[in-house]
């Protein structure tokens, strides 16, 4: 098996390694808020983001702010594992050249 | 199969893209050095004034360590102060707009949130024990303390935005310290601590990131 087949394939997509980026670095961050960091429409976040929920990489945590509905995303454990992962072989990748 | 050549520079943008969504979205990015030298100038400006009005005054500034002042004068010092506040946030404030709008960067975000609050902290702590300073009659240790608690606040703040501010906090901490063994050149270090330093600090920041 080569290094390459090593990466997760729930990573190949922009965006989605985008959202995980953004989700190692801060703890909860709202729909509007990674859709403005991303600059992506809210359909395209809204199926990356439950894909990602269906690996259990993040959480999604839905709640009213007054008559407001709001979406935010966390990463889990295993999310940031896998994720840390994925950089580490596409690391080693570049090291190995 | 895809050659190697187009795989590794999508690896290569992978890694770009990573680097660039963890930094926008932990960081306040939007501070323009140019808010450093507005700061600067009005502190610089605040207290050259200052200096001439103790002067025309016949208030002998250098002379005593242990000054006591009278109520009128600590109301305008500390109005003069208020105005220089005033004039750095409404700078800070209109260049930040400024440079966000420019790159199309969110301001209101979780970075940001946290950055004011990290600031907010040391300042509100150094503010209050200000007040009891003046209270106390203990006004020759105001301006180290100024000095002290906003290079504390910086360093504290260097987590959530440029992590060049805290050079800037901790040569602010070196002049309050100094400071507080020269104590009746209280004026001159706040101004080369709040003016000079802000200035020199905002010209090398806008250019870094220009």
């Amino acid at each position: 098996m080569s290094i390459i087949d090593k990466l997760n394939k729930d990573f190949e997509s922009r965006v989605r390694l985008g959202i995980m980026s953004v989700l190692m670095v801060n703890e909860w961050i709202d729909f509007t808020e990674m859709k403005a960091l991303l600059e992506i429409t809210d359909g395209n976040l809204a199926s990356h983001s439950t894909a990602l929920e269906k690996s259990n990489y993040i959480e999604i945590k839905k709640e009213f702010v007054g008559k407001k509905p709001k979406t935010s995303y966390r990463a889990t454990a295993l999310g940031r594992k896998a994720f840390t992962d994925h950089l580490n072989v596409l690391e080693k990748l570049f090291k190995s050249k | 199969m895809q050659s190697t050549f187009y795989m590794d520079s999508k690896h290569h943008e992978d890694l770009i893209h990573i680097r660039s969504m963890m930094e926008r979205s932990s960081r306040f990015i939007s501070l323009s050095g140019l808010s450093g030298v507005c700061a600067g100038l009005s502190a610089l400006i605040g207290g050259l004034y200052i200096l001439q009005w103790f002067k025309t005054n016949k208030i002998n500034y250098f002379d005593l360590e242990d000054r006591v002042y009278g109520r009128d004068v600590i109301t305008h010092l500390i109005g003069v102060g208020m105005i220089i506040l005033i004039v750095a946030l409404i700078s800070a404030i209109f260049f930040t707009v400024r440079k966000s709008q420019k790159y199309k960067l969110p301001i209101w975000t979780t970075a940001t949130k946290q950055m004011l609050i990290q600031l907010a902290i040391p300042l509100l702590v150094g503010a209050i024990f200000c007040l009891a300073l003046i209270k106390y009659n203990l006004m020759v240790l105001v301006a180290p303390t100024t000095l002290l608690f906003y290079g504390l606040a910086l360093v504290n703040a260097e987590k959530y935005t440029y992590s060049d501010i805290k050079y800037l906090g901790v040569l602010e901490i070196i002049v309050g310290l100094v400071s507080l063994f020269y104590l009746r050149y209280g004026l001159v270090f706040w101004i080369i601590g709040f003016g000079i330093l802000h200035i020199v600090y905002g010209l090398v920041v806008f250019k870094k990131y220009k």
